[in-house]
């Protein structure tokens, strides 16, 4: 198998087990790449790629734009906040806009759960959803995933707990679909108000003490509390969800192991992770940031060798 | 589908022996010197010179590489199959080294074009020069010809030249085979 099943990233939900072994063996190579001397190979030189991002991003765009310039692609950069989307234009005529520009493959983000799938069902180009609203964040997923791998030597058999804003979270949804394929356990902690209600059917298990999680674990993957998408209250105050479910070293200490810690970034220091802890040597979250690039490139890499000439 | 030995086992053997013998007529002893073989069927001939040249011939600190050159290959989404990666291995700096390349078959020399440039990335040599066990004779698309060279045939488009290695596929041998 040296081919993805997919023409489209839109979720992990449509992946195979064996398309994530391709990516990331496809990524282990472009990982060796990107610590040579000269960072970059020639093989997307006749690709074209939008980035087209409908919603703030850092890291994710950043991410995305190194990964393509790494792979020689040319790049177009699009956010919403400059565009014609703010005079009315709809989703399809933007894309088409900027695909009739011969662009062959378009990174978005989208406040809308679900624009991708409908992308792709209306424009001709390859297209890798970099988070659509609280549905999935795929390569977020997959460089988690890797940055496993990479630490633990294997995924299967590995107990992960996602900690915190499960309900706002496509981190958490597209990690949940990732780490199971793979043969991993999942179990999601936090406050009840923001644990979805049907969690249970995804097979994952559900605790509210974070002690107790962590002492079950293996991985603890922090999110972030995202204020920006809630409307209304769902815990008392930031320093109660911090007192519950903040990780900090004295708490890490009192475990019976070891376990890995990680933040799929932006982190708010002092709330769900302190600072010793996030820039301790159980945390991998520069080394994710890192992985990041090589797995995006092997996701751009793959579906860009099944556009067709 | 036929096939027609072009070398055996031992005429294998004392090619190899050769062409080291002329490796060291070139580069005494190495010190400048580094061997990288082409992924993926490159390797195992660079294997086998690298370790006549230790056993037999006595020459010490043989730096011995693996370059991939997958994604400097020319025919990214031109070719019907899809491009399988390999291991690149290359821990020691090139720059201002005599490098030498070997490949088991030099065929239209894009590998090679694609090589050239895939060492950059690892530096700016001082020369590069190209070893080859086969090489097809007129059927090259570019202007590249091997420094050392094996045994040179005549095959058409439609055979291929197979090289098989004890360590692989059980014995050292070259078939022509008759698609």
């Amino acid at each position: 198998m040296s081919e993805l099943s997919v023409n489209h990233l839109l979720g992990i939900k449509y992946l195979q087990e064996k398309d994530i072994q391709l990516i990331f063996e496809t990524a282990d190579h472009f990982k060796e790449v990107i610590n040579r001397p000269i960072k970059k190979v020639p093989s997307l030189r006749d690709i074209t790629i939008a980035n087209l991002f409908f919603e703030n991003s850092t890291r994710t765009k950043l991410s995305f734009e190194l990964a393509e310039k790494r792979l020689s692609a040319d790049v177009l950069n699009f956010s919403s906040s400059q565009s014609s989307v703010k005079k009315g234009e709809t989703l399809i005529d933007t894309v088409n806009n900027i695909l009739s520009m011969k662009v062959d493959m378009v990174v978005m983000r989208h406040p809308n759960p679900g624009a991708g799938v409908f992308l792709s069902k209306h424009v001709k180009a390859s297209i890798i959803n970099a988070g659509d609203g609280a549905h999935e964040h795929p390569t977020q997923a997959l460089l988690d995933s890797y940055s496993i791998r990479e630490k633990l030597g294997d995924v299967r058999g590995k107990k992960v707990v996602i900690v915190g804003d499960i309900l706002h979270s496509r981190v958490a949804l597209s990690n949940i679909f990732a780490l199971q394929l793979q043969g991993a356990q999942v179990m999601v902690c936090g406050p009840k108000t923001l644990i979805p209600k049907y969690i249970n059917e995804l097979g994952v298990k559900v605790e509210t003490n974070l002690r107790k999680a962590l002492n079950w674990c293996d991985v603890a993957n922090m999110l972030r509390v995202q204020n920006e998408r809630m409307d209304i209250s769902y815990f008392p105050s930031t320093r109660e969800y911090t007192q519950q479910f903040g990780v900090n070293r004295d708490l890490l200490d009192s475990l019976d192991k070891e376990i890995t810690i990680m933040h799929p970034g932006p982190i708010n220091r002092g709330v769900e992770i302190t600072s010793d802890v996030a820039d301790s040597k159980q945390s991998i979250i520069l080394d994710q940031v890192q992985n990041g690039v090589a797995v995006r490139m092997a996701v751009i890499y793959l579906l860009a060798s099944k556009i067709k000439q | 589908m036929s096939q027609k030995v072009l070398l055996n086992a031992k005429e294998v053997n004392i090619i190899l022996h050769r062409l080291a013998c002329q490796l060291i007529e070139n580069h005494n002893d190495f010190s400048n010197t580094v061997l990288i073989g082409l992924q993926p069927r490159g390797v195992f001939l660079a294997d086998r010179i690298a370790k006549i040249l230790k056993e037999d011939y006595k020459v010490e600190n043989i730096k011995l590489g693996y370059l991939d050159i997958t994604f400097y290959r020319d025919d990214f989404r031109r070719s019907e199959k899809p491009l399988e990666a390999n291991l690149t291995k290359i821990d020691f700096i090139v720059e201002e080294k005599n490098i030498v390349f070997i490949d088991d078959v030099l065929y239209s020399g894009r590998s090679i074009r694609a090589a050239l440039t895939a060492i950059q990335s690892f530096g700016r040599p001082n020369e590069i020069e190209l070893l080859t066990l086969i090489d097809r004779r007129f059927s090259r698309h570019l202007p590249i010809q091997p420094d050392y060279r094996g045994r040179q045939v005549d095959v058409i488009n439609s055979e291929k030249v197979k090289v098989n290695w004890k360590e692989h596929d059980n014995e050292d041998s070259v078939y022509l085979i008759e698609k």
